[in-house]
């Protein structure tokens, strides 16, 4: 019997990137939710190094780091693939992975955090990320082909939490205008199944953002300006 | 297989293009070599090749351009897989991987802000590294190297940084052997295989290229 356990904090969108995955592979796990103000000494034991979530733990082995998790995840349980085989395929596959991760979600998460004198700057930031990314998906109704890979999985948040507190905040980075074909690929990816059944609710989430362990300073400064008017000259 | 086959886009003191080097020694693959002029103007063919980055490595197979040094040895230990560089079991390549990431994320910068800095900002920096490289112990043990009794994939990441170690050392006023001997046997270690030794550029050029660079910096 396997035991597959998954440390994780609900509004993390690494966290989210392996439960789609998880869900994709129809592997059962317990999901085991992590207070990040208080964390567990299992927590500090599987992840000594980052004491971060998430964290899989397999038959009693941790593997941290949302992307190396994937990759396990693939690896181990063979059906529904979300990375291709052939090693071209594969290494494209993982440099647009790293590029989502390392480049669009912190200029994403910065246009969250701008003051109206940052915003027009760090926008403009983001949004050449997302031409970039939208250039990449082309034709194609996932990054990962006809059906979702690990692209998809982890521009998670582009796909749902972004537009969600964007939308909440009256921000303009994201848009159907501006976006038309990635606008697309996001309605297209939250309605898939496996993602559908990771995602809380909109309003659950704009309440419970961002996360307490943030700080209180962050808390209430994000939850006033949801009363504020739109930043910047949109 | 034919040279002209592979090609990898080059800057000589790389480390990130040494890993690529190596992994394509330690397979013999050959390959054609084409240094870039990375302060004077990057080739066309570069510029095509990683119009995101405009980096260095790129590795051609066959005219199909890879980009990210990480990716591209994973890619070399897929396409040609003996002797392999990754270890066998899901678990063992996911500790690997993990570890890849770890340096990628920190080893080199933090070595960069020893040779940036001066006065407390160097001394933090130092302190960093030194951390980084007690993890990195802990990730080895009391193996040979990291994936075992055999060099191997994180080993490859890891040994072209610390061909920059005596630069660090130079400027910081510190030696690595002294805060973290495990760490420098291994480093010893992996130096005498043949793909490293004759892939890494001499210590002393990193020296007075690092030198240059700090004066750029107007460090110096």
């Amino acid at each position: 019997m396997e035991e597959v356990k998954l440390f994780g904090y609900w509004v993390s969108p690494f966290c989210r990137s392996v439960e789609i995955a998880l869900k994709i592979k129809g592997i059962q796990y317990e999901y085991i939710e992590e207070d990040l103000t208080n964390k567990s000494p299992q927590l500090l034991q599987y992840n000594p190094v980052y004491k971060k979530i998430p964290v899989l733990l397999h038959n009693g082995k941790p593997i941290a780091e949302s992307m190396v998790i994937l990759e396990y995840i693939d690896e181990t349980w063979k059906n529904n693939p979300i990375l291709p085989k052939d090693p071209f395929e594969k290494a494209r596959a993982r440099f647009w992975a790293n590029f989502v991760d390392q480049k669009c979600f912190p200029a994403l998460w910065k246009t969250i955090w701008s003051t109206s004198e940052q915003y027009e700057q760090n926008k403009a930031e983001a949004l050449e990320r997302l031409k970039v990314l939208e250039n990449e998906l082309g034709g194609k109704r996932f990054f990962g082909g006809d059906s979702i890979g690990m692209v998809d999985i982890v521009a998670n948040f582009i796909g749902f939490s972004f537009r969600t507190i964007q939308e909440a905040l009256k921000l303009d980075v994201f848009t159907e205008d501006n976006f038309p074909k990635l606008w697309e690929w996001a309605e297209n990816f939250v309605n898939c199944s496996p993602v559908k059944k990771c995602l809380p609710p909109q309003d659950k989430l704009i309440a419970n953002f961002p996360p307490a362990y943030m700080g209180k300073t962050l808390v209430s400064s994000f939850q006033s300006r949801l009363q504020l008017p739109p930043p910047g000259g949109c | 297989m034919a040279k002209e086959d592979v090609l990898l886009l080059d800057f000589w003191v790389s480390p990130f293009c040494s890993r690529v080097k190596i992994a394509l020694a330690e397979k013999g693959v050959a390959y054609q070599q084409r240094g870039e002029d990375i302060f004077g103007g990057k080739s066309e063919l570069l510029l095509k090749s990683n119009p995101i980055y405009q980096k260095v490595p790129v590795l051609l197979h066959d005219g199909k351009p890879m980009c990210e040094s990480t990716n591209i040895v994973q890619y070399i230990d897929e396409t040609w897989p003996s002797p392999p560089l990754l270890p066998s079991s899901a678990y063992d390549r996911a500790r690997a991987r993990f570890w890849a990431d770890f340096i990628d994320k920190k080893l080199f910068d933090a070595g960069g802000n020893i040779w940036k800095t001066k006065g407390e900002d160097q001394a933090a920096a130092k302190k960093e590294l030194i951390q980084i490289l007690k993890y990195l112990e802990g990730g080895l043990g009391d193996k040979d190297y990291f994936g075992g009794d055999s060099f191997g994939f994180v080993d490859i990441i890891a040994i072209p940084l610390t061909n920059w170690f005596f630069a660090y050392e130079k400027f910081g006023n510190f030696k690595v052997e002294e805060e973290c001997p495990k760490f420098a046997a291994w480093t010893k270690r992996c130096l005498g295989r043949e793909s490293v030794a004759k892939t890494l550029p001499d210590p002393q050029q990193v020296v007075e290229f690092v030198s240059m660079m700090r004066k750029m910096h107007g460090i110096e």
